[in-house]
């Protein structure tokens, strides 16, 4: 009887299909890497864009608040809902105030405050500077002599650098606020007392790195999201993609900085 | 034989190459552009025309050859002499590229405020002046996505105009445009030649507007230069595909 035996894959067909990705990946990192340095250089050089790098503050900062803002509110409300019970249980329920301050200035907050922002900030950069590259509208500023890596990449990545922190305070503000209402509709409870017990023994080593922590996350997702979409190709789909995509790798990159950041803090902090 | 380079002129390419991946879009152009003339580039769609505008301003490095653009060498041109060069040039691109998030009048603006010292009075002026010198000196807060395809592409002429360019380039200045509105954009054209004495290359398919516009054609097929001359030359060529053009255009 004859026996069929599956044909095995030439090793070129091998080498091919697992050096295709590898090839993609590797260009990937090095046009990244071209781009940081280019993006660098501009951020030293004249002029400043500083008008620019205002306006750019104010729609990825300002604009971004409500939502953060409704995040972090969310989130304080559910870590009242959801630890209450838990602390109840180990007889601990009067350290639920201090809880709840601690989780979200030290983690929750600029975790939530990044993957939020990477999907509103990451997107919009993505799909806007995408859209300018396939309508040739960064071509058309290159070709007037003005550097895109400066006006329009090195200005945005400033500001979400300088946004985040300041939107981790705005959501841990809104975090705090929400965990007293949720707290206090259970068993009242003043908002002073709340506050007190909150920030008993909180120091500025709790508050200044993890807060300063997101400025990192803003270089991440204002390098990803500008990169993506200054190298859009083909057309609306590769608007769609470097949209897409913006918001993907940003969060990914954000949850494995933050590991890194956390160990860090805890190391010198 | 190599051609002499006229120390004059604006643009000069020699034996200009450019490939991307196998496909060969350039396989060794060389001209010299006259100052004060139009010279339109023909050809097929993906013969490389826009490339080839996009290699002029340094938007593409080619693989060989030489690009004198306004007396500085491109090849060896520093950031800062690039960026010098293209001051002088105008750019009309395809799909007029205005920038979306500005208004008509900061559009046109851009190029002032980023390059000359002008008050803003001085510069709001300008902007109208050189709108008005394009038929769209009203409604100058609208965006660019509120005008037609005709509108967007006369405020990209005002804007590529406004450093009162030494040359300007058009990338299809007429493409996707109904033939009264493509008219008056060849019209503009012509009335610039003669009020400012730019020297403009049009890259266009269209042999209709390439006659109103053109003092000589440079026609492309295959990467090369089938035809390089006046439009009694042209006329006169029995080359299968410009007997093609002209069977169309008539």
């Amino acid at each position: 009887m004859a026996t069929t035996v599956a044909p095995r894959p030439a090793m070129g067909d091998l080498a091919r299909s697992f050096g295709q990705p590898l090839q993609v990946m590797v260009e990937w990192v090095g046009d990244l890497g071209l781009f940081c340095w280019r993006v660098t250089k501009a951020i030293f050089s004249r002029p400043f864009e500083g008008a620019e790098f205002l306006r750019q503050l104010d729609a990825i900062g300002a604009k971004s608040l409500p939502l953060i803002a409704l995040a972090g509110a969310a989130t304080g409300a559910v870590l009242s809902l959801q630890t209450r019970n838990s602390l109840t249980r180990f007889g601990a329920k009067s350290l639920l105030p201090a809880v709840i301050v601690f989780s979200l200035i030290k983690e929750t907050g600029p975790v939530i405050t990044g993957l939020v922002a990477s999907g509103r900030i990451g997107a919009g950069i993505g799909a806007e500077l995408g859209s300018m590259r396939v309508t040739e509208q960064i071509d058309a500023m290159e070709a007037s002599a003005v550097n895109p890596h400066k006006y329009l990449a090195a200005t945005r990545i400033l500001a979400c650098m300088v946004a985040l922190p300041l939107l981790t305070l705005a959501a841990d503000f809104a975090g705090i606020l929400m965990g007293w209402v949720a707290t206090t509709l259970a068993e009242p409870m003043s908002l002073k007392l709340f506050l007190s017990n909150g920030f008993h023994r909180v120091n500025f080593n709790d508050v200044i790195p993890p807060t300063l922590k997101t400025a990192v996350f803003g270089l991440i997702i204002g390098v990803v999201s500008c990169f993506q979409g200054m190298r859009t190709r083909g057309g609306t789909e590769g608007v769609g993609r470097a949209a897409t995509s913006s918001v993907v790798i940003s969060s990914l990159l954000i949850v494995v900085t933050d590991v890194l950041l956390v160990k860090l803090i805890v190391e010198f902090f | 034989m190599e051609q002499q380079t006229n120390p004059e002129s604006p643009i000069a390419v020699a034996g200009l190459r450019k490939s991307f991946g196998e496909q060969t879009v350039l396989a060794g152009i060389t001209f010299q552009l006259e100052p004060g003339k139009v010279t339109c580039v023909l050809g097929r769609s993906g013969t490389g025309k826009s490339v080839l505008l996009k290699l002029l301003i340094g938007l593409e490095k080619p693989d060989a050859g030489s690009i004198r653009l306004v007396g500085q060498d491109m090849a060896s041109a520093s950031t800062k002499e690039l960026n010098e060069a293209r001051k002088k040039v105008g750019f009309l691109f395809q799909q007029a590229a205005l920038y979306d998030s500005m208004s008509i009048e900061e559009n046109v603006a851009f190029p002032l405020r980023r390059h000359t010292t002008l008050s803003a009075d001085e510069r709001r002026a300008r902007v109208h002046e050189l709108l008005a010198s394009v038929g769209m000196d009203r409604d100058l807060d609208k965006r660019p996505s509120q005008l037609s395809g005709g509108m967007r592409k006369r405020v990209g002429l005002a804007r590529a105009l406004a450093l009162d360019p030494v040359v300007v380039m058009f990338d299809e200045p007429t493409a996707g445009l109904d033939s009264i509105t493509a008219s008056e954009i060849a019209d503009l054209i012509v009335e610039m030649r003669q009020k400012r004495h730019v020297t403009s290359i049009v890259v266009t398919h269209n042999l209709r507007t390439a006659k109103t516009v053109a003092d000589r054609l440079i026609v492309l097929d295959c990467g090369k230069t089938l035809f390089d001359g006046t439009f009694d030359g042209f006329h006169r060529c029995d080359s299968p595909l410009i007997a093609k053009f002209v069977k169309d255009a008539a």
